[in-house]
């Protein structure tokens, strides 16, 4: 046996597969919440705006200080919903391909990957187009992720959640460093990127949510490809492999997918941690374990809670903003605990 | 004859130990002057020395006594303290890896002091009572919710990992509430700098050292035997959870006056211990050759931060860098042993 982990909800693993029309009739309610919090990201922001300006920012061409808030939103809870649902697909393929339940794109080090590209890339290569960012956060997040991955299963036992958390803490803590030692004589650059270090929704326009797109599509395209094969995965490699499944063309596409989503989420919206994590196993819970059902899921429910997130942020703080990437820290943080705790984490 | 072979051994461990911590201790007082005499301005040893011994030093007597002596005395203490605080926990938690820069305390420590400056505008010791407070809660959160049946080692770094990353996000938002002209004095608080030292954090924090580093030393016997794990060091008299809460507290107390102090300085609890253990053997106490070891990466960062490259660099940046690839060798090297992971 190479997996050493053990979920302590196995045992009805088996009978949480839900039927199919219990799973669509969760998804329409799902989608039927989304479309609520869209609206109400529309509606509710830092300014107070009355029912008359919102319906006229719709409706006529009128362009006062109300109107233009208004308008401002909807490209803001568009790029919240994109970027939620990828990090939710991401999050919940990268689980299912290291058969992780801490598996994060944060804790993999994608994003400390993706700033420290996006960082040397500004400071030493003169990047400065949005696509470029975007090409470039994505190679070092498949970079960074590939390095813990890589050091995280070494030796005895495979990549543990153990060992995976601690070479991801590891090599964000030297990112870090790196970052600061390359921003630090750069005042312009480190005074942009400490907007960009939060991660947030709020810089969204029209062109931002265009460049960043069509990466999205290709990598969760790529993800639903792998969904069947993630769960053959699920049984274990020699298991997979019996079934006919080419086990490293599956892990390596899955990958590919899962990384271009992160990687193209935090170049456009910056660092923003636990949603990864937090989504599949809200899914897990209630739609079951079959990928096909679970990767959709994760992207409705992905999209819903950076929706939320966001504006709680904006309401709770008037007329400042938390930006979402520190809500969901603040909501995710204690959700990692509680997995930690679930798991029957060996004794050393 | 098999006596003879132990005491031999003994014997050479013992003077390899005493070599290392004799080497350790020149190498300290090396980095400490070279330090004092170099800058803008050079000062030769001799004016040092009297400037250290009280004397009056055209120049010398402002440049070395005012500016550069608070500095290097400030690095030295934060050396050891981080450096104790670290080895503590190594040697407790029984793993490299679990130090204090990684599992969440010095984010507590720090988080806490940011709000301090940030928020409650306050300066000087209110900022230190605050982030000991501050990372003492953290660590005492830490351990209530990584208890469950007793407290496993994975458990709490993992538990660890997970509050670091929640209090590093409190930081980040503080900081980019923070006034634009506030930046590169908050910055330290991502990075750890020995900028702008005076004599008032230096009597705070070697206080601190003091009275923590005693506690810690006069344990350093319980805590070894706490490495053999909680049966075989409550069998041979040591009163496990007793000494590992009064340890604690003096570690992360450690910890918490040097973050407030100089921020967190990257690495250096973390690479402390690991590197005395290399350069002393396998015999006796890490924590003075750790305590040593950690003053001097501070010292020797500090210096090659302030003048061997084109712009200033914090020494957090530099132990920062440093560290890094010690740190991706030392994962390697643990998961292939596949020892304490």
């Amino acid at each position: 046996m190479t997996v050493t982990l053990v979920r302590t909800a196995a045992p009805d693993d088996a009978d949480r597969r839900r039927p199919v029309p219990a799973i669509l009739a969760l998804l329409l309610a799902g989608a039927a919440v989304l479309v609520l919090a869209a609206a109400l990201s529309v509606a509710f922001g830092t300014r107070v705006v009355g029912w008359n300006d919102l319906v006229s920012a719709f409706t006529t061409d009128a362009d006062g200080i109300a109107e233009a808030a208004v308008r401002q939103r909807i490209p803001r809870t568009l790029l919240a919903m994109l970027v939620g649902a990828s990090l939710g697909v991401a999050g919940a393929v990268l689980q299912g391909l290291t058969r992780n339940p801490l598996a994060d794109p944060m804790i993999l080090g994608v994003t400390p990957g993706a700033s420290l590209a996006v960082v040397s890339g500004i400071a030493f290569f003169g990047l400065s187009t949005a696509t470029g960012y975007i090409w470039v956060a994505i190679t070092g997040a498949a970079l960074a992720s590939a390095f813990v991955y890589g050091i995280g299963s070494l030796g005895r036992g495979g990549p543990t959640p153990l060992k995976l958390a601690l070479s991801g803490a590891a090599t964000t803590a030297a990112f870090t460093s790196l970052i600061s030692a390359i921003l630090l004589p750069r005042v312009d650059v480190l005074n942009s990127f400490r907007f960009w270090q939060v991660g947030g929704v709020g810089g969204a326009t029209y062109t931002k949510l265009g460049q960043v797109l069509p990466f999205l599509i290709v990598g969760a395209l790529i993800c639903i490809a792998c969904s069947r094969g993630l769960n053959s995965l699920a049984l274990g490699d020699e298991l997979a492999t019996g079934l006919g499944e080419r086990v490293m063309v599956i892990r390596v596409a899955a990958f590919v997918g899962a990384v271009t989503l992160c990687g193209a989420a935090t170049a456009v919206a910056g660092p923003i941690a636990f949603v990864g994590l937090v989504v599949p196993h809200v899914c897990r819970l209630l739609i079951g374990v079959d990928h096909r059902w679970l990767l959709p899921s994760a992207a409705m429910v992905g999209a819903l809670l950076l929706t939320v997130a966001d504006v709680v942020g904006r309401v709770v703080a008037r007329p400042s903003e938390i930006e979402v990437g520190i809500v969901t820290a603040i909501i995710g943080a204690p959700f990692f605990i509680y997995v930690v705790r679930k798991q029957k984490v060996r004794a050393l | 004859m098999s006596v003879d072979v132990l005491a031999a051994g003994r014997t050479r461990r013992a003077v390899r130990r005493r070599g290392a911590l004799a080497t350790l201790v020149v190498l300290v007082v090396a980095t400490f002057v070279v330090t004092l005499m170099v800058g803008q301005t050079f000062y030769p040893p001799g004016d040092v020395l009297r400037v250290i011994a009280g004397q009056t030093v055209p120049g010398a007597s402002f440049t070395v006594g005012e500016l550069r002596l608070p500095r290097a005395v400030l690095g030295v203490l934060a050396g050891v303290a981080f450096a104790l605080g670290g080895v503590t926990f190594q040697t407790m938690l029984r793993n490299p890896l679990a130090s204090p820069d990684i599992i969440g305390i010095t984010h507590g420590a720090s988080a806490a002091a940011v709000f301090a400056i940030t928020v409650l505008a306050v300066s000087g010791a209110v900022i230190s009572l605050v982030a000991v407070v501050a990372a003492l809660a953290t660590a005492m959160l830490i351990y209530v919710l990584s208890f469950k049946d007793g407290v496993v080692g994975t458990r709490l770094i993992l538990i660890g990992i997970g509050i670091a990353a929640m209090l590093q996000s409190v930081v980040s938002y503080l900081l980019v509430r923070a006034a634009t002209w506030d930046l590169p004095a908050a910055m330290r608080w991502i990075t750890g700098s020995l900028n702008g030292a005076t004599w008032s954090e230096v009597v705070t924090l070697s206080v601190a050292v003091a009275a923590f580093g005693a506690l810690l030393l006069s344990h350093s016997r319980r805590l070894d035997l706490l490495q053999l794990g909680d049966d075989a060091a409550s069998a041979l008299g040591v009163r496990v959870e007793r000494t590992r809460v009064t340890v604690i507290i003096a570690a992360v107390g450690l910890i918490a006056f040097a973050t407030a102090a100089t921020g967190p300085i990257a690495f250096v609890a973390f690479l402390s211990g690991p590197i005395a253990a290399r350069l002393v053997g396998p015999t006796g106490s890490l924590l003075v050759p750790a305590a040593l070891v950690g003053a001097l990466l501070v010292l020797v960062a500090d210096l090659a931060g302030q003048f061997a490259f084109g712009s200033r660099y914090p020494v957090g940046v530099v132990t920062g860098v440093l560290g890094a690839p010690y740190l991706v060798y030392l994962l390697i090297r643990t998961n292939r042993a596949g020892g304490s992971l």
